[in-house]
């Protein structure tokens, strides 16, 4: 029971902190912390089996493909708490109030008998005893997540690959734009700038300086650059930064 | 075991609210993670009450289905970013009046 | 006169089966309409033959109908009454009616004036119709309404005449818009086919009423449950025969058509709107005598009817100066007579087709001795522009002459034999009726003189670049048989042998009691036709005729002259109600039924338009109503649990 009076308020905190961060990391790291605390709360209800996969799978795999794509599609900016739909928060705070309140008295109404426990169902071990129930009762539902798993992985892959419309620029056609380009707009030939190299963040992230010390866009890849939130200038401390340090 | 399900419907009514009021997709799934995780709790403590196994197995059924939703989840929000360089859900509102 | 007595003497149409040459009687439809076939549907590969064909297959009916009517001669009289079943159009239930011909005396009186006049009338077109580039078409259609016709009078079944009733409304519509070109012509055509379906609906209703009344259509059917049928269901269907017989007939109140259907071209006004088609009413009153004879209301408002009519056409006739208009009245009075002696019973059916007939040959005469004149006029039709044409159109003149003295009844001539039996027979029912017919005598010898005065004496008023001459002799010779035919259609009656010919269809009555004797009363008749003569020698032959019309004229000649203000009555009964109607229905359906419908949809539509708005494509609008059902149902389990 301490590890339950222990955790629970550390839960409850962690997950309302999940409703006010503004950055989307921050909320990674909060679920993660549920999470934990979750395993460990299985642990004492006797299933060490789902402890650990709770760590290995949920916290271990699912979170970190959350924070994989949270870096893909832009890990610095801050999330906006701005509410645009109308009437809309209040009606879910006031909905979230109600149903929690529901939930909480209904079930503190109940008198449950004091709990069975798992001794006997675990004398022959846990895993042995789930992967009894497993492969013997639910044999045919496991059989059809293994077909469900298939067509998620499949569905990812056609999902995550970009669909080419136009047919792909050869080597000769590029060539030949470049030097239109020139002639025409005076763009550079060569190849783009590398990212800056006295970088205090993360030298892919950094765009290069100019030898007159101005930030040159151009040298980071266009998918590291943050996409703006409406309400937040895009990238304001980190030229900041760099002005201030510049080539020593 | 009363207070194990209480805080199983803490967890999922914070879930619930946040899904309302977050509008970055990837918050939003997340918590709809934690409502799922909510649930496997209330099984867990349910099995360990009734003295089988069987709550156990759910909660091992939920994960595989989080899990496989989370798969492709984010990769419609991939896809989504990629097309329209937003990753809100608000932004993703054309099929309207 | 009651329905029982008379029961016993109204002939019963029992025909027997067909042998011999009556057996070919199919071919008398059958030949004109197979010419007509030819002549629409070869298009102009028979442009060149055309008019020969068509008139071929009319006098082929002719020569075929003068066969059977030998062959009808040399068999007992009370087995003159002859049946060809040629199939069995529909059978419904209990309900049949056969394609059924029907060949006894008075049918094959009428095949024969339709061939014969419509053979010369056929004729005569060739001539007419020399110049026009359509006159391949013009024969079709002309075959095609002697097919019609003689449908028309050979049916053995209502269906049947009906069938011919609606041809001949076509090929009357067709022939008076022939000319389609002018839009007067145009509207003519469509004013007689609009008129003629007002008569044809009482002609279906009649039809219908048998059906349910009889449970067949037959006329052997029919005329068998005649006699058990009370006198209401009779009456009611004989008055909606005669508003059949007042559509097809120009009788009043459906009279307005028939001089606007002067546009057609002449010979067409004489075949179809003198001699034959017109007669169809009186032919329909005649063969449903087994209806009349126990309907004596119907029989009465027929009476009305013709005499209204007799005296309507004739005032028109003294008014018009358009040739044909004026022949056109004349021709409505004419037919007022023959509806007047078919409304007065057995004692008149006979004369009334006598008349008929008669009336067929001097009318007929006349009315392409008008196109005669017309041609030789450039067209013109006006009688104000013609004048003392008599030395320069000889044969016109004098075969036309022959029509004029027949229709005023001048002593020795067709029609005054025919007219004087239908007056006298007109006594014999009532002195007012009579006395009707007396004066419409009269009038009609001064609107008749009149137009020959006009047309033939006084002085020459055409214009100077006109030359009349003489019509070829194709057109001629169909005049001058015609203008003989005038002179001795009498002989029909020579012993009263029309009547004895006639009497197994109409029965005999015997000759009615008159309040002055026979022969004083023709001497009387004789002297009111020579005062109406003598009238029009003094108001048209002494006097010079304007070329123009004068416009300062009594009461009396502006209305005549606007044919009694027929049209004007039925603006005002009927077209201007009936447009004031459609447009009232119009705005309540537009007003109220649209309005409703329209306002229903477009409240919906606002509604939905409301509702669309929770549209908002926002996934967490939608996800929070999800919230909101969760609540729901979780509210409802607690409740449920609790209860």
């Amino acid at each position: 029971m301490t590890a339950f009076w222990v955790l629970a308020p550390v839960m409850v905190a962690a997950a309302l902190g999940l409703l006010f961060v503004r950055k989307a990391v921050h909320a990674a790291l909060l679920l993660a912390t549920v999470m934990m605390s979750l395993a460990v709360l299985y642990l004492v209800l006797e299933a060490p089996f789902l402890f650990a996969v709770q760590i290995i799978v949920y916290t271990g795999a699912i979170l970190m493909l959350f924070l994989f794509v949270l870096m893909l599609i832009g890990a610095e900016s801050r999330l906006s708490l701005v509410e645009t739909i109308k009437g809309q928060r209040v009606l879910a705070v006031l909905g979230g109030l109600v149903l929690g309140s529901l939930l909480v008295i209904a079930i503190g109404q109940v008198t449950l008998a004091s709990p069975v426990g798992l001794e006997a169902a675990n004398s022959g071990g846990n895993v042995e005893g789930l992967a009894d129930v497993l492969f013997s009762t639910y044999v045919f539902a496991f059989e059809a997540t293994a077909a469900l798993l298939i067509t998620a992985a499949l569905g990812a892959m056609v999902l995550a690959h970009p669909e080419r419309l136009t047919p792909k620029e050869s080597q000769q056609e590029m060539a030949a734009r470049r030097v239109r380009e020139y002639a025409e707009h005076g763009r550079h030939l060569g190849p783009l700038p590398a990212p800056g190299v006295y970088a205090r963040h993360n030298s892919v992230a950094t765009p290069a300086l100019a030898p007159d010390g101005s930030v040159i866009e151009a040298s980071i890849n266009r998918t590291l650059v943050p996409p703006r939130p409406a309400d937040e200038p895009d990238l304001p401390e980190l030229a900041a930064d760099e002005d201030e340090e510049g080539p020593q | 075991m009363t207070e194990y399900v209480i805080l199983s419907a803490i967890l999922f009514t914070i879930g619930a609210v946040g899904v309302l009021v977050r509008r970055n997709a990837l918050v939003v799934f997340m918590c709809v993670e934690l409502m799922l995780n909510a649930c496997n709790l209330a099984f867990v403590a349910f099995a360990r009450q009734h003295g089988n196994l069987d709550g156990q197995v759910a909660a091992f059924f939920v994960m595989v289905v989080a899990a496989a939703e989370v798969v492709v989840g984010l990769a419609i929000i991939m896809t989504i970013f990629r097309a329209r360089r937003s990753a809100s859900v608000d932004d993703a509102s054309l099929l309207r009046y | 006169m009651t329905p029982l007595l008379a029961a016993a003497e109204i002939p019963v149409v029992a025909p027997v089966a067909a042998d011999g040459v009556l057996a070919w009687a199919w071919l008398l439809v059958a030949l004109p309409l197979a010419g007509s076939v030819i002549l629409l549907v070869g298009g102009r590969f028979t442009d060149s033959f055309g008019h020969w064909l068509g008139t071929a297959t009319a006098a082929a009916s002719f020569v075929l109908g003068v066969t059977i009517f030998v062959a009808l001669l040399g068999r007992p009289a009370d087995d003159r009454s002859i049946s060809q079943h040629l199939w069995t159009w529909f059978d419904v239930g209990d309900f049949q009616v056969s394609m059924e011909l029907l060949v006894d005396p008075l049918s094959l009186l009428f095949v024969l004036l339709i061939t014969g006049v419509g053979s010369l009338i056929h004729l005569y077109s060739v001539g007419y119709m020399a110049h026009d580039p359509r006159r391949r078409r013009f024969f079709g259609y002309l075959n095609l309404f002697v097919a019609a016709m003689l449908m028309l009078v050979l049916a053995g079944d209502y269906v049947g005449l009906f069938l011919g009733w609606e041809g001949v409304g076509l090929a009357s519509y067709l022939l008076i818009g022939f000319w389609q070109h002018k839009p007067s012509a145009a509207a003519a055509a469509k004013k007689a086919f609009v008129m003629n379906r007002v008569g044809d609906m009482g002609l279906s209703l009649a039809i219908m009423t048998m059906f349910v009344a009889f449970g067949t259509t037959a006329y052997a059917g029919v005329s068998e449950a005649a006699s058990g049928a009370s006198e209401a269901t009779l009456t009611a269907i004989g008055i909606l025969l005669l508003v059949g017989a007042c559509g097809k007939s120009a009788q009043v109140p459906l009279q307005g058509w028939l001089l606007d259907a002067m546009e057609g071209p002449t010979p067409v006004s004489a075949l179809i709107h003198a001699a034959t088609m017109v007669t169809a009413g009186v032919y329909l009153i005649v063969r449903s005598n087994f209806i009349y004879e126990l309907a004596p209301t119907a029989q009465t408002v027929v009476v009305v009817v013709a005499v209204v009519t007799l005296l309507w056409g004739a005032i028109i006739g003294c008014a018009k100066d358009d040739i044909k208009k004026a022949l056109a009245g004349s021709t409505m009075s004419q037919i007022g007579y023959m509806m007047l002696a078919a409304g007065l019973g057995v004692a008149g059916y006979a004369f009334a087709i006598f008349h008929l007939i008669t009336h067929g040959f001097f009318k007929a005469n006349m009315f392409l001795g008008a196109g005669s004149v017309m041609h030789a006029m450039d067209d013109d039709v006006d009688m104000r522009h013609y004048g003392g044409l008599r030395k320069l159109l000889p044969v016109t003149f004098l075969t036309f002459a022959f029509g004029y003295l027949a229709i005023i009844g001048f002593p020795g001539f067709s029609g005054f034999w025919s007219k004087d039996l239908i007056i006298e027979v007109a006594f014999g029912h009532s002195t007012l009726v009579g006395l009707a017919a007396l004066l419409g005598a009269g009038i009609t010898a001064f609107y008749m003189t009149r137009l020959m005065l006009m047309t033939f004496f006084t002085d020459r008023r055409w214009e100077p670049d006109v030359h009349p001459h003489e019509s070829p002799k194709v057109m001629t010779i169909p005049l001058i048989v015609l203008a003989a035919l005038s002179l001795l259609g009498g002989v029909l009656v020579i012993g009263g042998w029309i009547g004895d010919f006639l009497e197994p269809v109409v029965g005999h009555a015997p000759h009615p009691e008159l309040p002055v004797p026979a022969i004083v009363l023709t001497l009387i008749i004789t002297a009111v036709v020579a005062v109406g003569v003598a009238l029009a020698w003094l108001l048209v032959g002494r006097q010079e005729v304007p070329r123009t019309a004068p416009q300062d004229v009594s009461f009396a000649t502006r209305a005549a002259r606007a044919d009694l203000y027929g049209d004007a009555i039925n603006d005002t009964l009927v077209v201007r109600p009936g447009a004031a109607l459609t447009r009232g229905l119009v705005g309540f359906d537009s007003g109220v039924v649209d309005g409703a419908i329209e306002g229903g949809a477009r409240g919906i539509g606002g509604l939905s338009g409301a509702l669309r708005m929770l549209q908002t494509g926002y996934v967490r609008s939608y996800a929070l109503s999800i919230l909101v059902g969760v609540i729901v149902v979780v509210l409802a389990l607690l409740v449920v649990n609790w209860a």
